[in-house]
């Protein structure tokens, strides 16, 4: 300062002389970038010699460097205290998803079905319903259950087979949980997986009701639709197609969804199936892989590819909505807004497929059409395989300690963390990324996994390895793009607004 | 025209300060004229000194009446103009000095409450320094004016000096504003030090004023920068410290930043670490200089032309947008802001130290624009221009 009353800034700078490094992860993203995150997900980029720098604690501690990485909490000093409760508030806020305990329950009302879609590994072509379908006293029993968690609002999804199929229970589930909820007070939201196929005005009017939300399967234009999902019926997509418009006006479209599953016949068409999803109004997908495990040799040849390929269908499908933001279509790609988020802001998001904890049992639970509940959808799949690992317990049998808390859940929590995880534990992408005991068992025969060969890794690793090399890359066009998915926002809402005089 | 808030009389009959509402109402309920005084125009000079009487004071631009009221023994302040007093507002007027400082009025948005001139920082650009004076008196006098107001208004700031050096004080203080003014939205400068006191923090907020909101200052995201801008040690911690607790506690912050030659060179970074610390401020606010006080001697390691910064502040802006964050631009003019940042840009000079220059004159966006600080009408930025079409 040139003021002699002031103090100068060297002053202030110069207290810190030493320097100690806060927990850190890093990975070199090529030979100019290094990549560092820390446990809430905060990152930082910087060249390999000021790494070097960095970690021998040779950074000038007045420099921009050593700034920036004190400024995102790399690095701590003497100079400050550590702020240990501004790093716990902000890893408490990104695992926030963890409060409330289980909020996803999934009901498996039947197994029967009318589509036969190779990539299902539980639906059943057959009327016997005493075999295939839920009962009511189970049904009420998980009722119960959802009930009892913690959580102020919670999920319940139907599931099957073909929801639609039993009807009856799933009036009978919504009517009673609203029934026995009255004296809870929590929030239920009601969502009723289905095809769509044999959609009544009798469901929509009860959906309506009820505020019962729809999420419906589309796998692309209707030659490829139709070739994942046969369906007895006829053509499934053209059922889709009608049913969704019916549901959409009836329901509103902000309550009605569709997912999108990746088979190896999908891998040729990024854009036909894109292109279907922008006919259709739907303003976003969720391009969504395989769970690729259960099946027959036969089936996996025809249906199966490896993580590398759908990575590259991936990014083709991905760049082309870019694309289609950058000529003025909104229209969001649901994974990557979900590892943006990760990446991007301080906040969690719900996702049960790929948090860690992993989602199984900590965020989801699946009550399957036996009455045996399991940690998540694919660990009733694995036990229509015979393979019961997953299995938490029954609900006429056990309680809510018993099958929450159990051994068995126990021994997957075990598993269920990426901080603690060989291979994950020191990837710099384990902030973004999550652990799935039941995909690594059901891969590799071991909850804990091998990530040397595991195609979770490569998959998850490939795809926020390419979301970071977008945002290196991102001129302020694509930053707009991404933060309205994020914002699940108009792109327009993302310009600076003009002021209201002038455009008046 | 910036309007004037003090000014100079004679007094008489006036043995200590006071606090009073002014009426020019004769008839005014009797029971309530002791904490009011009465201004006689002119005009009115003939006035009935029965009706005068029962007063505080008599404010009165006449000699003639000022004598008369005088010869009675009724307290009486002479003054220039009655002109700028009008029905509601209040004042403190000194005997000795004939000191008069309007403290409130009914239909101003930038109404403050003025604790002390006491602080514990020693900003570098602080347009109204720090003074170390006992002025504890201040509480009961803001008390007195809380209770005097009819007509509470929207805005209501409480500044200083550093009003959380009260401590129980202002407490009390802040329950008052809760009686007097329960629907004025409640605004505290503070530089949020003694936040970090998470006891006092509770206090603050168990006041529960419905529309509540602390105002903090940070400066920069690294200590260093933050503790040499304050000019104290440790400062940066017990705010991150104090906005933390505030959080905890449930009060509302905002979050100030006076843009000058320090805070602009890590500018994104400062955006980047109040959006992944502080993602609950209510509201995020670049401020302009003032050209007062401190900024006048360090006018050297300060100053730096709007227009050259614009780029940085941008940045920060369009940071904290897309993330959601609400942001505002105080005291730059429209013609040193690109159009795109006009929408953040408010009208954030209080009217009593505000002006134009002449080339605003013809200016069409002048209405919209915040205009200058008195203290910059010769010392602004070289850029300030007219602008004619938009």
């Amino acid at each position: 300062m040139a003021h002699k009353e002031f103090h100068m800034i060297q002053e202030y700078l110069s207290l810190v002389t030493t320097y100690s490094l806060l927990p850190f992860r890093f990975m070199r993203l090529d030979k100019d970038s290094v990549l560092l995150t820390n446990d809430w997900g905060e990152f930082k980029i910087i060249a390999p010699d000021t790494f070097e720098r960095f970690i021998h604690k040779q950074l000038d501690t007045t420099g921009t460097d050593y700034l920036d990485l004190r400024a995102k909490y790399f690095i701590s000093d003497t100079r400050s205290s550590d702020h240990l409760r501004v790093m716990a508030s902000k890893y408490r806020t990104k695992k926030s998803f963890l409060e409330g305990f289980t909020k996803l329950h999934l009901f498996v009302v039947t197994l029967r079905c009318d589509h036969s879609c190779p990539y299902c590994q539980v639906s059943r072509q057959s009327e016997d319903k005493t075999r295939y379908d839920m009962t009511s006293e189970m049904a009420h029993r998980a009722v119960d259950l959802m009930l009892c968690v913690p959580a102020r609002a919670v999920t319940c999804e139907f599931q099957g087979g073909e929801a639609l199929l039993n009807f009856p229970l799933v009036q009978d589930i919504v009517l009673y949980a609203t029934e026995k909820n009255r004296s809870i007070g929590k929030l239920i939201n009601f969502v009723i997986c289905t095809n769509l196929s044999i959609l009544t005005d009798a469901h929509l009017l009860f959906f309506k009701e009820h505020n019962v939300n729809i999420s419906s399967s589309l796998d692309g234009p209707a030659f490829l639709h139709d070739h994942n999902r046969p369906c007895s019926r006829g053509s499934s997509h053209a059922l889709v197609e009608h049913n969704l418009r019916r549901a959409q006006e009836a329901l509103g479209r902000e309550n009605v969804s569709v997912l999108m599953t990746t088979t190896k016949e999908s891998l040729a068409y990024p854009r036909e199936i894109i292109d279907e999803y922008v006919r259709l109004n739907l303003g976003s997908i969720f391009l969504r892989s395989l769970s690729p495990y259960g099946f027959a040799t036969k089936t996996m040849k025809a249906i199966g590819y490896s993580s590398e390929e759908f990575v590259e269908f991936y990014k083709k499908a991905l760049d082309y909505i870019l694309e289609l933001n950058r000529r003025g279509h909104s229209f969001a790609e649901g994974f990557a807004t979900l590892i943006l988020t990760k990446i991007l802001t301080p906040f969690p998001n719900s996702y049960v497929d790929l948090q860690s904890p992993a989602g199984a049992g900590f965020s989801a639970v699946a009550y399957n059409y036996d009455g045996e509940v399991y940690a998540s959808d694919e660990a009733r799949m694995l036990a229509e395989m015979n393979d019961t690992s997953f299995r938490l317990g029954n609900v006429l049998d056990n309680s809510y300690e018993q099958i929450f808390f159990g051994e068995r859940m126990q021994a997957i929590a075990a598993a269920s963390c990426n901080e603690a995880l060989a291979g994950c534990a020191d990837c710099a992408l384990q902030p973004y990324c999550g652990a799935d005991p039941v995909y690594h068992y059901a891969t590799q025969g071991d909850m804990f996994g091998n990530r040397a060969s595991s195609g979770f890794c490569k998959k998850n690793m490939g795809i926020i390895r390419h979301i970071f090399e977008l945002l290196r890359q991102a001129d302020s066009e694509t930053e707009e793009i991404l933060w309205s998915w994020i914002n699940q926002a108009n792109r327009e809402e993302m310009k600076l607004p003009k002021v209201l005089w002038l455009s008046s | 025209m910036a309007i004037k808030l003090t000014t100079y009389g004679n007094t008489t009959g006036l043995n200590h300060r006071v606090t009073v509402r002014l009426t020019r109402d004769r008839s005014a309920e009797t029971m309530n004229q002791a904490d009011m005084a009465l201004i006689v125009p002119l005009a009115e000079e003939c006035a009935d000194l029965n009706q005068c009487k029962s007063f505080a004071a008599v404010i009165t631009d006449s000699s003639v009446l000022f004598d008369r009221v005088a010869d009675a023994g009724i307290p009486a302040v002479r003054v220039q103009s009655t002109e700028g007093y009008r029905e509601g507002y209040i004042v403190t007027i000194e005997p000795g000095s004939g000191f008069i400082r309007t403290i409130f009025r009914p239909e101003s948005p930038h109404n403050t409450i003025f604790t002390t001139d006491r602080c514990n920082s020693n900003c570098i650009m602080c347009s109204q320094p720090p003074k170390e004076v006992d002025d504890r008196y201040l509480v009961e006098e803001n008390i007195k004016m809380l209770s005097l107001i009819q007509a509470p208004p929207e805005y209501m700031g409480i500044t200083g000096g550093e009003p959380t050096l009260l401590g129980p004080d202002l407490i009390r203080l802040l329950e008052a504003t809760r009686d007097s003014l329960p629907n004025t939205h409640i605004h505290m400068l503070t530089n949020g030090r003694l936040y970090k006191n998470l006891n006092f923090v509770r206090r603050i907020a168990g006041v529960k004023h419905p529309s509540f909101v602390s105002a903090i200052p940070l400066y920069a995201d690294v200590a260093g920068v933050h503790d040499f801008i304050v000019q104290a040690h440790g400062a940066f911690d017990e705010t991150v410290e104090g906005l933390y607790n505030a959080a905890e506690a449930g009060l509302a912050v905002e979050i100030r930043i006076v843009l000058h030659k320090q805070t602009i060179p890590r500018l994104k970074q400062l955006a980047e670490f109040i959006y992944w610390n502080f993602p609950f401020a209510v509201h995020v606010a670049f401020m302009g200089l003032e050209n007062m006080g401190y900024v006048k001697k360090n006018w050297e390691d300060l100053w730096i032309d709007p227009v050259d910064y614009m780029d940085s502040l941008g940045e920060a802006v369009k940071y904290l947008y897309v993330r959601r964050m609400n942001v505002s631009i105080y005291n730059l003019q429209l013609c040193l802001l690109p159009q795109s940042l006009w929408s953040f840009a408010r009208k954030s000079i209080s009217d009593f130290k505000n002006d134009y220059l002449d080339v605003c004159s013809p200016c069409t966006v002048r209405d919209h624009c915040c205009g200058l600080f008195l203290s910059q009408l010769n010392r602004h930025s070289e850029h300030i221009h007219t602008l004619c079409t938009v």
